[in-house]
C-alpha cells in the first residue's frame, strides 16, 4: 500500500490571527492524504493513566464505526515502547497516524502522530466530566473520537449522537455506540419519536390519548401541544426548529398538519381526499416535504412543497397487488430519500435520488424496516429481524458493513439524533 | 270464504260446542261445620299448613323472578355480543366485505332499541407495514365501518372513531390465519346505563 502523506498542520493553523478563527472549521484539519478508495490506517496507541484502556477502546471502536479509517490493531510495547511511537513499525505497517488519547485531572488529552514525517501532528486537550457521570464522560470521549475523525479524513464523525426508538411502550434513547440503552418515557403509548434540529428536544405521538407530546431530553419535562379525537401520529420537526409537522385524522381520511411550537392553531397541509397522509420528512433546506401516501390505492412516497402545495409522486407507482412504499427519511445532505419497500412478501431498505430517481436497495437479509439517517448522510439506522427479533442496526451505505446496535426485546422506528452538544 | 270450508269450520264449531255440555258443573263449596270447641292442635296444624303454603308460594315467586332475571340477563348478554361482534377487513384495505356488512346489519336494530348507547369502534391492523401507516389504516377502517352504520340511519354523534394500528394484535402468531384475525374493527359500548333494551319490546 503506498500512501502519499501530506502534512499542512500546525504552524501554518497557529500563526492565523485570531480575528480570522471564526471562520475555520471546528476541530483542526491534519490534511493526510490518501489514494482514492483507501480508508488510511490508524493506530490507537496504549497509554498510562485510570481508564485509559477504555477510552483506547472506546476510540478504537469510534473510528471504526465511522468506516473511514483503517483501525489497525496493536498491542502493548511494540507500538509505543518508553520514549515515544516506534515509527519504523508504525511505517511498515503502512499506517498513516497514530492516536494517542491520555485522561487529565480535567478531561482528556489527544495527541495524533504523522507516521511518514515522524512528528506530532496535533496536540488538543478536551475537558471531560468525571468517570462517574458515565453518559456524560462517554460523549466527551465520542467528541474526542469526531473531531479526530475530521482531522484524519476531513470529515466528522457522527459518535456523539444518540438514537431514539420505541420498546414496549416507551420511548428508550441508546448512544450510537449501542451503550447506555434507558428508557426516555414512562409506559404508555407512545410513537414514533423525532429529534428537534438542536437536539435538546423530542417529539413524539400517543393514541391513548391521541395527542403530539414534545420533550426535552435532559429533564424529561413533558407538554402536549395538539391532541384529540382521532389519531395524531408521526410529528417532525421543521428544520428551523419553530413548528411540527404531523398527521391527523378522524373520519375522513388522514392529513398533514402544522403547529406552531408556540402556540397558533394547526393548518392542513395535504389535501388527501380521505386516504392517509402520514409520516412526513424535511428536505435540510426546509422546502420540501416527503410523505407516505395511500391517495392511489396503496402507500407510496409523495413530495410536496412546505406549504402543500405542488405535489408530486417521488416513487415510480407500482400497480402490484403487494406494492407497499412507506417511511421516508430526507438525507441530511438533500440528495437521497431512504425508504422502505414490499419485496417478496418482505420489506427491504432502498434509496431514491432526488435528481435522477434512481434507486437503489440496500438491504435483502431479513426484514429492514424503518430507516433514520445519521447526520454524516452515510450511516443509516434501522429495524432488522435478521438476527431473529427485531433490533436496531446501523448500515453504511457507502461499504455496505452492518452492525447490531441493539439486543433485547423488540424495537421499532428508531430516529437519529443530529450532533449533539454537551448536555 | 268458499263453501266447503264453511262446512268445514261449522263442523268444528259444533263438536267444541258438545265438549263445552260434557264438562260438569263444579260442585258448591260445602259450608264449614262450626267449630265444636278451641282445639290447640288443629290450630297449631292450620297455622302450620296455611305457613307452608305461604313458604311454597315465596319460592315460587322468588325462582320465578331469578328466571325471569336470567332471562333477561341472558337476553341482555346475547344483545352485547351482538354488538361486540367483530368485523374483519382484507389487507391494506378499509372496505366493508359482505360478511361485514352483515354483522353490522345485526347491530342496527339494538342500536336503535337504545338511543341512549355511544359505540366505540376501534380500527386495527395486522402486523406488516409501517406502525404510522397502520394507525391511519386503523383510523379509515374504523371510519369506514362508522359510515355505514351513519348511513343505515345511526346518529353520527353516537359512534366514536379511534384507532390502535397494529399495537394489540388478537392473535399473536405471523401467518395468513392470525393476520386475517388482526385486520378487523373492535366495538365498545357507552352509556349503556343498565340492561340493553330488546328491539321491539
Amino acid at each position: 500500500m503506498t500512501l502519499s502523506l501530506r502534512c499542512t498542520l500546525g504552524a501554518l493553523v497557529l500563526a492565523l490571527p485570531l480575528a480570522a478563527q471564526d471562520t475555520i472549521p471546528r476541530g483542526v484539519r491534519i490534511g493526510l492524504s490518501y489514494d482514492p478508495g483507501t480508508r488510511p490506517g490508524v493506530v490507537v496507541l496504549p497509554a498510562g493513566g485510570a481508564g485509559s484502556d477504555s477510552i483506547r477502546a472506546i476510540v478504537q471502536r469510534d473510528l471504526d464505526f465511522g468506516d473511514r479509517v483503517n483501525v489497525m490493531a496493536l498491542e502493548g510495547r511494540e507500538a509505543s515502547p518508553a520514549g515515544g511511537p516506534n515509527w519504523p513499525l508504525l511505517a511498515k505497517l503502512g499506517a498513516a497516524a497514530a492516536v494517542q488519547v491520555t485522561p487529565t485531572p480535567g478531561g482528556l488529552h489527544l495527541a495524533v502522530y504523522d507516521v511518514a514525517k515522524r512528528v506530532t501532528a496535533l496536540i488538543k486537550d478536551y475537558p471531560a466530566p468525571a468517570p462517574t457521570d458515565v453518559r456524560g464522560w462517554r460523549a466527551a470521549v465520542h467528541g474526542l473520537s469526531d473531531d479526530l475523525e475530521e482531522s484524519l479524513t476531513g470529515t466528522r464523525g457522527v459518535a456523539r449522537t444518540r438514537i431514539v426508538f420505541e420498546r414496549g411502550r416507551r420511548i428508550w434513547i441508546v448512544d450510537s455506540d449501542g451503550e447506555q440503552a434507558m428508557p426516555l418515557t414512562d409506559a404508555g403509548s407512545p410513537i414514533g419519536a423525532a429529534w428537534s434540529p438542536n437536539g435538546r428536544s423530542i417529539a413524539y405521538s400517543t393514541y391513548v390519548p391521541a395527542r403530539i407530546v414534545v420533550q426535552e431530553v435532559v429533564s424529561g419535562s413533558v407538554r402536549t401541544l395538539v391532541g384529540g379525537s382521532g389519531v395524531y401520529i408521526s410529528p417532525v420537526f421543521t428544520p428551523d426548529g419553530s413548528a411540527l409537522v404531523y398527521a391527523h385524522g378522524v373520519d375522513d381520511g388522514v392529513d398533514l398538519y402544522t403547529i406552531g411550537l408556540n402556540g397558533g392553531s394547526a393548518r392542513r397541509l395535504s389535501v388527501g381526499r380521505g386516504s392517509d397522509n402520514v409520516s412526513p420528512t424535511f428536505s435540510p433546506d426546509g422546502r420540501r416535504i416527503a410523505f407516505t401516501s395511500g391517495r392511489a390505492g396503496h402507500p407510496e412516497i409523495y413530495t410536496m412543497d412546505a406549504d402543500g402545495t405542488n405535489v408530486d409522486l417521488l416513487t415510480p407507482l407500482d400497480f402490484g397487488e403487494s406494492a407497499y412504499r412507506a417511511g421516508a427519511d430526507w438525507s441530511p445532505d438533500g440528495r437521497l430519500v431512504a425508504f422502505q419497500s414490499r419485496v417478496g412478501g418482505s420489506f427491504q431498505l432502498l434509496t431514491i435520488n432526488l435528481r435522477d430517481r434512481g434507486l437503489r436497495q440496500l438491504t435483502s437479509d431479513g426484514r429492514n424496516e424503518d430507516p433514520s439517517w445519521a447526520p454524516d448522510g452515510r450511516h443509516l439506522t434501522f429495524v432488522s429481524d435478521r438476527s431473529g427479533v427485531k433490533q436496531l442496526w446501523v448500515l453504511d451505505t457507502e461499504t455496505g458493513r452492518a452492525r447490531q446496535i441493539t439486543r433485547g426485546a423488540p424495537v421499532r422506528l428508531p430516529a437519529w439524533s443530529p450532533r449533539l452538544g454537551a448536555d | 270464504m268458499t263453501r266447503r270450508t264453511s262446512y268445514l269450520a261449522l263442523a268444528i264449531l259444533s263438536v267444541a260446542t258438545l265438549d263445552a255440555c260434557r264438562k260438569k258443573p263444579e260442585a258448591a263449596p260445602v259450608p264449614a261445620a262450626a267449630p265444636a270447641a278451641f282445639d290447640p292442635a288443629a290450630a297449631q296444624r292450620r297455622a302450620d299448613s296455611i305457613a307452608a303454603v305461604n313458604r311454597r308460594a315465596d319460592s315460587l315467586a322468588a325462582s320465578d323472578a331469578s328466571a325471569r332475571r336470567a332471562e333477561a340477563a341472558r337476553a341482555a348478554a346475547e344483545l352485547s355480543t351482538l354488538l361486540a361482534q367483530r368485523v374483519y377487513f382484507d389487507y391494506d384495505r378499509d372496505q366493508l366485505r359482505d360478511d361485514a356488512r352483515a354483522v353490522l346489519d345485526a347491530k342496527i336494530p339494538v342500536l336503535v332499541a337504545n338511543p341512549g348507547l355511544t359505540l366505540v369502534i376501534t380500527g386495527h391492523t395486522d402486523e406488516r407495514g409501517t406502525a404510522e401507516y397502520n394507525l391511519a389504516l386503523g383510523q379509515r377502517r374504523a371510519a369506514q365501518v362508522k359510515r355505514y352504520l351513519v348511513s343505515k340511519g345511526i346518529a353520527d354523534e353516537r359512534l366514536v372513531t379511534q384507532s390502535l394500528g397494529d399495537s394489540q394484535p388478537a392473535a399473536p402468531g405471523s401467518d395468513e390465519a392470525s393476520y386475517q384475525q388482526n385486520r378487523r374493527a373492535e366495538f365498545e359500548t357507552q352509556g349503556a346505563g343498565g340492561a340493553l333494551r330488546k328491539p321491539g319490546a
